[in-house]
């Protein structure tokens, strides 16, 4: 079976919540919308205090070409445009929206019914993109790129396949999961307008085999659609990331940055997201509403739930049997990747994968031990990289010896902090060397 | 015997030699310095601490002999030396040095734990820029000290240290260079190179919050709220001036008269070193951790 060639780890999988199915959640009192919810340009918005939105009103429109617009998930009044403080603690603009009723835009085909590519042959790839870039998707794996721009090859690359991510590698998260196994044909379709959009004949759809069930109903499926294969992966940690899951798909490695993807021929998108182009192509249904994950091992239902964007952390966690008594940290997000948060008045956005909720005995880190040179680190870097000298270098400000090493490189993972026995703070120093470093390259190429 | 000849023929010919080759190199690549630069790079006090603004003293030194040449020493100052040094620079290029103002580095946060409630605890790495990346700290205010000391890490003085009872970094003036290391190690920017004032005395305002009023209020007992009372206070000097919910004292225009302290409702503006005062309830803080006691108590 296949998987990525270097380094790696295996964390308890925790998939406590892949048997529940995906259930919609309640509609907030009050729907808040960030104008950060991708990377890039921050949104613009377009509605002011008053002003009355339904379901699938555009309220922000894109603040540039790396950039997406946001739209309202609920029907009400617009109540003020503010600074809200996100899950990381950062002021961010957003829009409040006071709901009433659940009105939808009447573009928006809200029928089940399945629409295939047959019966729309008059799609192009510019209507597809144009679509998918009014719809206002991004990468829905938690990276939040904007999907309009993965989809526009930079010129002098041509894309050779399209790679789903199914893999789901994070522990406890199941929300791509359940949408496999609830919505498949769904993905098909909306896999082949990728393909269709970047005009490549062949697509992959990564999984990981712990995931048997899906394996099996995405290929019975698949069969009607022969250019698409899906292909069973060995479960490895971080498997989802773009560059091991080419690695691990169709063996192909993607170099150092600035290279990107495409430069291997490759187009990478989550599961997630391509339910989502399916949507927002046959349906007209912009981006309001994406499966998390709330889960933990107090959490009383661990559950997959249909919420529409904007909605508060806390009445989600609500839905699921509240906040359990013995909570020591919440986690937006994955326990590999995801961040802590720091209330739950923030609310959902498009990259909201997964609530942890973990045990006040699990929460805390243990204290750091001297460096004992084992060495773990450096095989568990899927990126090849040496995480202990990286830290160190950061720790000590040399940037010029940490970009040497190919700090940049990294993908913050959190395989060499996990695997460490000394249980060292490796990322944590080593996210700062990349973010330096990167401002440093910056700096220089606009010297230039 | 011949052997022994020959060697020594040999072995002083190959000297004559390079001795020649030597003498000849040494003149044609002579590189010539200046040699007030090693004068005033002896007056200095060696600490290569780039304070002035400079790669290390030599290089402060010869951006002294240069400007010299041109004429004028202003805008030179060694932060370590001070004055004295300064002197001794002018007495040996010949040329007046500027006089400078004695500078001190001060932390404009008073958010220790009774006027700042923890509302996370953070136990990753301790160091301030990975807790800054990270997000806003294990506090509600996300422009103030994050406690975990680069600061004092980066001063090669010894002049700061962390207060346990606080929390926050104390910047020692005896021992203060100005060197401003400090400031550029803080990823908040708190830390700011002030002028020292007249006898020491100077008032600040102890709060780099730029949240609007309610937030920080919310945040620290002592947050700056951007009220503007000490903006109307000061009209008559215009020494105050309020940006981004946030006032500023301008030391230079600062008269000391400390009216804005006395003005201001959240007790935000501190007189540094001024002598105890009669008619007043409170005496003035001679520390930026004025009137604390140490506290345990965290809300989660």
């Amino acid at each position: 079976m296949k998987t990525f060639k270097i380094g790696g780890v295996h964390p308890a999988e925790n998939k406590l919540s892949a048997s529940s199915p995906i259930r919609e959640a309640a509609l907030p009192k009050q729907a808040v919308f960030s104008m950060f919810q991708h990377i890039g340009a921050p949104a613009k918005p377009l509605v002011k205090k008053g002003d009355v939105v339904k379901v699938g009103t555009v309220i922000a429109e894109a603040g540039g070409f790396v950039s997406a617009p946001v739209h309202s998930s609920v029907s009400g009044t617009v109540s003020k445009v503010d600074v809200v403080i996100d899950a990381s603690g950062t002021r961010r603009q957003a829009i409040f929206v006071d709901v009433d009723g659940d009105e939808w835009e009447p573009a928006i085909d809200r029928s089940p019914e399945l629409v295939r590519l047959s019966d729309r042959p008059e799609l192009d790839a510019a209507t597809i993109i144009n679509k998918v870039k009014e719809a206002g998707i991004v990468g829905l794996g938690g990276a939040t790129f904007p999907c309009h721009v993965k989809l526009s090859p930079p010129p002098g690359s041509k894309a050779e396949c399209v790679i789903i991510n199914a893999v789901e590698c994070e522990p406890y998260l199941t929300a791509d999961h359940r949408l496999m196994l609830e919505h498949p044909e769904e993905i098909l379709v909306g896999v082949s307008l990728i393909m269709k959009a970047v005009s490549v004949e062949k697509g992959y759809i990564g999984i990981e085999n712990n995931k048997p069930d899906a394996i099996r109903l995405m290929t019975e499926k698949a069969q009607a659609y022969p250019n698409i294969e899906i292909v069973p992966l060995k479960v490895k940690y971080p498997q989802g990331g773009e560059k091991q899951l080419i690695d691990a798909v169709i063996g192909r490695q993607v170099p150092a940055p600035p290279a990107i993807p495409i430069s291997v021929g490759a187009v990478v998108q989550n599961v997630g997201t391509a339910f989502a182009i399916y949507q927002a192509v046959m349906k007209n249904k912009p981006l309001v509403d994406r499966v998390i994950t709330v889960t933990g091992k107090s959490v009383s239902s661990p559950s997959n739930l249909l919420a529409r964007l904007g909605t508060p952390f806390q009445q989600l966690i609500d839905e699921c049997g509240g906040l359990p008594e013995d909570t020591g940290k919440i986690i937006g997000g994955g326990p590999m990747m995801g961040k802590a948060l720091l209330n739950l008045d923030v609310p959902m956005t498009k990259g909201s994968s997964g609530l942890l909720i973990m045990r006040q005995d699990e929460a805390r880190r243990a204290e750091p031990d001297p460096c004992i040179r084992c060495a773990k680190c450096v095989s568990a870097c899927p990126m090849g990289l040496e995480p202990y000298l990286l830290a160190t270098l950061s720790d000590k400000q040399e940037w010029e010896m940490a970009e040497g090493n190919d700090v940049v490189s990294c993908i913050e993972c959190g395989s060499c902090q996990f695997t460490c026995p000394s249980r060292r703070p490796l990322l944590d120093n080593i996210r700062v060397g990349k973010s330096t470093v990167m401002g440093i390259i910056r700096s220089r190429a606009a010297k230039k | 015997m011949n052997v022994i000849l020959i060697a020594v023929i040999v072995l002083g010919a190959l000297g004559l030699v390079s001795a020649l080759v030597l003498f000849f190199a040494s003149h044609k690549f002579a590189v010539h310095e200046d040699p007030r630069i090693g004068q005033v790079s002896e007056v200095l006090p060696q600490a290569n601490c780039g304070g002035c603004g400079y790669p290390g003293c030599s290089g402060f030194a010869a951006a002294c002999v240069k400007a010299a040449d041109e004429g004028s020493l202003d805008g030179k100052l060694c932060p370590v030396g001070g004055q004295a040094v300064m002197e001794q620079v002018s007495t040996i290029l010949g040329i007046a040095a500027s006089a400078a103002a004695p500078r001190v580095a001060v932390v404009r946060c008073n958010g220790n734990c009774e006027n700042r409630p923890r509302i996370a605890q953070f136990d990753g790495a301790t160091s301030c820029r990975v807790q800054q990346m990270t997000g806003m700290g294990e506090t509600a205010c996300g422009y103030g000290c994050l406690g975990c000391g680069d600061c004092v890490s980066a001063c090669q003085f010894g002049a700061i240290y962390m207060d346990p009872e606080t929390g926050l970094p104390v910047v020692d003036e005896e021992k203060c260079t100005a060197c401003g290391a400090c400031a550029k190690a803080c990823p908040r920017c708190i830390i700011e190179i002030r002028l020292k004032g007249p006898k020491g005395r100077r008032v600040v305002v102890l709060c780099n919050n730029k949240d609007k009023g309610a937030i920080a209020n919310k945040a620290c007992k002592v947050a700056c709220i951007g009220c503007g009372k000490c903006v109307k206070t000061c009209e008559k000097f215009q020494a105050i001036t309020l940006e981004n919910n946030l006032a500023y004292v301008d030391a230079e225009k600062c008269k000391m008269c400390r009216k804005c302290e006395e003005a201001c409702p959240k007790g935000a503006i501190q007189g540094f070193n001024f002598p105890p005062r009669k008619p007043k309830t409170e005496t003035p803080a001679t520390e930026s951790k004025e009137g604390t006691t140490p506290s345990n108590e965290q809300t989660n």
